[in-house]
């Protein structure tokens, strides 16, 4: 039994006006454990705490109830007053007889009556508490960023900044992401890699920074602090440290028909390449599914021409394994397959491409040098049509994407304008069903498209694209105007719907992040968290979180590297102690708490027990990592026998609650 | 249905498992109970297998995948969806069983023969659609339909989830068994009638615990109702209320676990149609949530560890249609 | 007795959410009757089937589960498992006879002290018109 002390506030006159405080003490005076009642003006004041304190020592209370205004105001003064007094924090209960007493209520008696009551569910709760100890967890000062584009990028080079090592693990052979692949930026027109490859060089150079480039995360245990991560490092069959980016087997590779990722196919590299001039790290890489060497082992022209001695055919694939504090994601995204939307004849003729091939045909360092030609033909397009929301806002979930992919208005302005700034000759449509340019400088920079460049801006959507002799002959309607029109153009631009990357859905798996339907990650908290995922220890950053521009990506990136820091900077975690805890005797092994819980906390274990008659039995059995349970409690509801219970709120205590209320 | 007791004696015979978990006649020749089977001569001696092999052999092999070794199971299209379910919770290990599929085409409640005028009976056998019956005052016949166990009447499906060996043909799901019709009868009625006969059929729960025992969804290593540490402990019925306390918790916990295999009613000596219960939650999650049946596979996640964020609010039970309350 | 009989209402609020709307509602000094006991939990997720079942047995006349709107969790998914967990058992008591509205759900955020306030003079209303808990108590409690 508890040797439970009441404390009644008068709070003033706020509860003293309404609850007869005086009656309160003494009615609970006579609960089984209370062993001191009393009632006092300001609980919470200096004098209050102390009367707590001294009341503690001397009569050796186990447990304190108080019977104030809302826990949410005052819980953590008393307890700290408590914990002073050497009683353990969580034999606090509040009974909230303000807020929830006599603020609302004006009848004195069934206010007082009321008062009474919660503070018996309050006594009869506080002596099933348990003394609980908020366990720590050391911090790991290292930091992993899981994907190098400028998402990525940014927030590594925080990290850095701060003083903590970050490694960025990138699967393609450099980093830089879809931004080096984008001509100029909106709203400002600059060049995308202006800005871009010196923030790459940065992490190159920065000793805080290690790039795991051409190389995927293979698997990630542990918790928020003590993440163990495996990266498997793909082979290049170039000797990273040695190569020096020269370049010159580039040159030499005799197989010339590889289609140039980079340039999204558009034109061809060799077997051996550098991505870009600006690549980072700058060095070659063997695309073993066209090297003839790999193949039948007929060349060595690479190894030949290599004065580093860099080539290396029998390399393998490595794994490296690491420890982490905290993980980022920032997976980034895709445009989506266009080979749904047949109706715009995207794979019948070249002509008709995506915005992102689009950036590199006006590139300078693309394959025409910077100057819009048609790929089929190599002539200037006279007439170009922009088709907006290809994909997105898509009613038809097999073809496209519920969602506004949000980037795709500013860009195609953007595109509009530069056609027209660099070939006034040329005659722009854009057909959009709304133009959303939320932004800083954003309205004003469409406006700008539209009335000082004059590109022709038509509501409505393109219903077809027929290529005949040369043309595309476009169908669509205006809808402002109400008219079918029928425009021959010789190029068509698709503003395609953006989606996460692909590889986003195996790695939240191994994060035990979750993300929602469309495969974007899910932040912890929708309006107050947004950088965080649920799982403690991970962070979002860019657009693996959801459609973003550049300035927002780097907003949130660095704000994903402000929260890494501010973990990274501990140096051990505090748990929160009211977590959920099995009674490994009773446990089903069923996983069905398991399956609810909202942050991997719960794993399994065969556990050996000992069984009757001397024989060992091994059960499956719940274990629930303190460090990573939030203490929500869906667990303890999945589970039928009750063997998950969550400290603080356990079922006994809720049901003491429920029966001094009902009694 | 040949050759079930020849298939548990080859099993051992060729040292495919080391045990057969089969069925054996009880205290009456008309009540099979499950019964493991070491040898050969114990197969001769005990095994059986006939129109009363109504027990679900499933949940019995939670202990037989402890022991070393194979065991045989034979499991009706019922049994092997709850086996399934086991399955996917961890309670059984697929190693340790060779699964011999047996079809069954319903199987036989003594209590409806002798509800039709039969009685002294001393031998059933089949043939056909006809049941035969050796009584003390001779021969006598009827209908096998109108002999069927409640939960043959309304099966739900003669597909054999899972299996090594088929005793008989692969069957089909039974979409026309009119398993909700009963649970939809009572959702017609006003509160005020289904209070009653609830009540009715509740208050005899003498709380043996035997729809517990013998539910292959119950395999709860304590079961709630005996946690100390929760407080709901309690040993014997004291009021209306305590049977109502545990036959809506027992639902509530085998809800989307229960693969309405009607063992609880079959067993229930009080006669209390308890799957009325399990098949309410399995209507209302199927009609909520989208159709789900609990042991069909290992993958899907079950519909109470599940959630669309579009889901219905609870206020839908009380915007439903039925009387007014 | 009967003159004077108030029903006896049980409030499970979510710590995040629910509990801040009705402390919110005090605050703010919107009136409820006292009937209205608040359990704290941490989360609509934490509500156990049997505790409701529980405070009927005990005699509660009405049980009400607050928490935090679909999709502003602070778990993020706790009240979507507490919405189908409650939705399945207020339909099995609809089946077992139990009077339509001696349970709700109603999901109050911080900032709605209002509705808290409204609900539970709403939910109070309803539960005195459908007068005192006979079907779902245990008479053993009653003195």
């Amino acid at each position: 039994m508890q040797k439970i002390g009441v404390f009644v506030c008068h709070c003033g006159t706020n509860i003293a006006a309404t609850v007869d405080v005086e009656t309160v003490a003494k009615t609970l005076g006579k609960e089984p454990g209370v062993v001191f009642t009393t009632d006092y003006p300001y609980m919470c004041s200096q004098t209050g705490q102390q009367m707590i304190q001294d009341k503690i020592q001397e009569l050796g209370l186990t447990g304190v109830v108080i019977c104030s205004c809302s826990p949410r105001m005052h819980e953590q003064t008393f307890r700290k007053a408590c914990h002073k007094a050497g009683l353990n924090d969580y034999m606090v209960e509040i009974a909230n007889i303000r807020e929830q007493c006599s603020w609302i209520h004006k009848d004195k008696q069934e206010a007082t009556e009321k008062a009474v009551i919660l503070g018996r569910a309050a006594i009869a709760k506080v002596q099933l508490n348990a003394p609980l100890t908020a366990g720590t967890s050391p911090v790991t000062k290292r930091a992993l960023v899981i994907g190098g584009g400028i998402a990525g990028i940014q927030t590594a080079l925080d990290i850095a900044e701060a003083g903590f090592e970050v490694d960025i693990v990138e699967k393609q052979p450099t980093i830089g992401g879809k931004m080096t692949q984008i001509d100029k930026t909106f709203p400002t027109l600059d060049c995308a890699a202006c800005i871009l490859t010196p923030k790459m060089v940065d992490c190159a150079q920065n000793e805080k920074i290690h790039i795991y480039a051409y190389s995927e995360v293979e698997q990630v245990g542990g918790f928020v602090g003590n993440f163990h991560v495996k990266i498997r490092r793909k082979a290049r069959f170039v000797n990273e440290d040695v190569c020096t980016g020269c370049g010159a087997c580039t040159e030499k590779c005799p197989q010339k028909k590889v289609p140039n990722a980079f340039n999204l196919g558009l034109d061809t590299r060799r077997a051996i390449y550098i991505p870009f001039a600006q690549a980072v790290p700058k060095v070659a890489t063997i695309d073993p599914d066209y090297c003839n060497m790999l193949k039948n082992g007929k060349c060595g022209v690479c190894a030949k021409v290599c004065t580093a001695g860099a080539i290396d055919y029998k390399q393998k694939d490595t794994t490296i394994e690491r420890e982490y504090g905290a993980i980022v994601a920032a997976t980034g995204f895709n445009p989506i397959d266009l080979s749904q939307f047949d109706e715009f004849a995207y794979s019948k003729s070249p002509d008709v491409v995506s915005s992102l091939e689009f950036e590199r045909l006006m590139n300078a360092a693309g394959p025409t040098g910077g100057t819009l030609l048609r790929p089929s033909d190599g002539t200037h397009p006279k007439t170009i049509v922009f088709v907006q929301c290809v994909g997105s806002r898509c009613e038809d979930a097999q073809k496209g994407k519920s969602y506004c992919s949000k980037i795709c208005c500013m860009y195609t302005a953007k595109h509009a304008m530069l056609c027209r700034e660099k070939y006034p000759d040329t005659d722009v449509y854009v057909f959009y069903i709304d133009v959303r340019t939320p932004g800083k400088n954003f309205d004003e920079f469409y406006r700008r498209a539209v009335e000082e460049y004059g590109v022709h801006y038509i509501k409505g959507m393109v219903g077809k694209v027929v290529p005949e002799n040369g043309k595309l002959k476009v169908q669509a309607s205006d809808l402002l105007d109400n008219r079918q029109l029928h425009i021959d153009a010789d190029m068509v631009v698709l503003a395609a719907a953006i989606e996460p990357d692909k590889s986003a859905r195996s790695v939240a798996t191994m994060l035990t992040a979750s993300m929602d339907t469309n495969d974007f990650f899910t932040e912890a908290h929708p309006k107050l968290r947004p950088v965080e995922s649920p799982t403690a220890g991970v962070f979002l950053s860019g657009t693996c979180q959801g459609p973003k521009d550049i300035p927002e990506t780097v907003a949130q990136a660095s704000a994903a590297a402000a929260k890494v820091i501010g973990l990274l900077c501990k140096d051990s975690l505090t748990c929160n102690p009211c977590v959920a805890e099995p009674n490994e005797l009773m446990c089903n092994g069923c996983s069905n708490c398991e399956k609810v819980c909202p942050y991997g906390a719960i794993t399994y274990i065969d556990k050996e027990f000992r069984g009757p008659n001397r024989t060992t039995l091994i059960r499956r059995v719940a274990q629930v990592n303190p460090a990573v349970c939030q203490g929500c409690g869906a667990c303890t509801v999945a589970c039928m026998s009750g063997a998950m219970d969550l400290k603080g709120f356990s079922n006994k205590q809720i049901m003491a609650e429920v029966d001094a209320i009902c009694r | 249905m040949q050759g079930v007791k020849e298939k548990a004696l080859e099993l051992l015979a060729s040292g495919k498992a080391q045990r057969v978990l089969g069925w054996k006649t009880g205290e009456f020749f008309y009540d099979l109970t499950p019964g493991v089977f070491e040898s050969a001569e114990e197969v001769e001696r005990e095994f059986e297998y006939g129109v009363f092999a109504g027990a679900n052999l499933s949940k019995y092999c939670i202990a037989e995948s402890k022991k070393d070794g194979v065991t045989a199971v034979f499991l009706k299209p019922c049994d092997a969806y709850s086996f399934v379910q086991l399955l996917k919770e961890y309670k059984v290990k697929r190693e340790k069983f060779y699964i011999v599929g047996v079809q069954c085409d319903g199987m036989c409640d003594m209590e409806k023969i002798r509800a039709a005028g039969i009685s002294g009976a001393t031998a059933v056998s089949e043939d056909g659609d006809t049941l035969k019956i050796s009584t003390i005052y001779g021969e006598e016949t009827m209908k096998k339909s109108d002999a069927l166990l409640l939960k043959c009447k309304t099966c739900k499906s003669k597909k054999l989830v899972i299996f090594d060996e088929l005793l008989g043909e692969q069957g089909e799901d039974c979409p026309e068994s009119h398993r909700f019709d009963e649970v939809e009868r009572l959702e017609r009625l006003s509160p005020e009638e289904r209070f009653s006969f609830w009540r009715g059929e509740l208050s005899r729960c003498i709380r043996c615990n035997a729809c517990r025992n013998v539910c292959p969804a119950c395999t709860c290593e304590t079961c709630v109702f005996d946690n100390h540490n929760l407080g709901t402990d309690n040993k014997a019925a004291a009021s209306d209320f305590e049977e109502n306390f545990f036959h809506i918790i027992r639902a509530f916990h085998v809800t989307s676990r229960c693969t309405d295999c009607g063992e609880c009613s079959r067993v229930c000596p009080q006669h209390i149609p308890l799957h009325l219960l399990n098949r309410k939650f399995i209507k209302d999650t199927n009609e909520l949530y989208g159709a789900y049946q609990a042991g069909a596979d290992l993958e899907s996640r079950p519909p109470l560890m599940d959630f669309r964020k579009d889901d219905c609010e609870p206020s839908v039970v009380y915007e439903r249609g039925g009387a007014k309350g | 007795m009967q003159v004077t009989w108030k029903p006896t209402i049980v409030a499970f609020c979510c710590n995040w959410c629910s509990y801040a709307g009705a402390d919110l509602s005090g605050t703010n000094r919107l009136q409820y009757p006292a009937n209205v006991k608040i359990i704290r939990i941490p989360c609509s997720c934490r509500l156990n089937p049997m505790f409701i079942l529980r405070a009927f047995q005990k005699g509660a006349d009405g049980v009400i589960l607050c928490g935090c709107h679909p999709g502003d969790c602070h778990y993020t998914t706790g009240n979507y498992y507490a919405r189908r967990r409650m939705t399945l058992l207020f339909s099995m008591l609809d089946f077992l006879g139990i009077e339509k509205g001696r349970t709700r759900v109603e999901w109050v955020s911080a900032a709605e002290g209002a509705k808290f306030a409204a609900t539970m003079n709403e939910f109070v209303k309803t539960i005195t018109e459908l007068g005192e808990n006979r079907r779902l108590e245990d008479l053993r409690c009653k003195e």
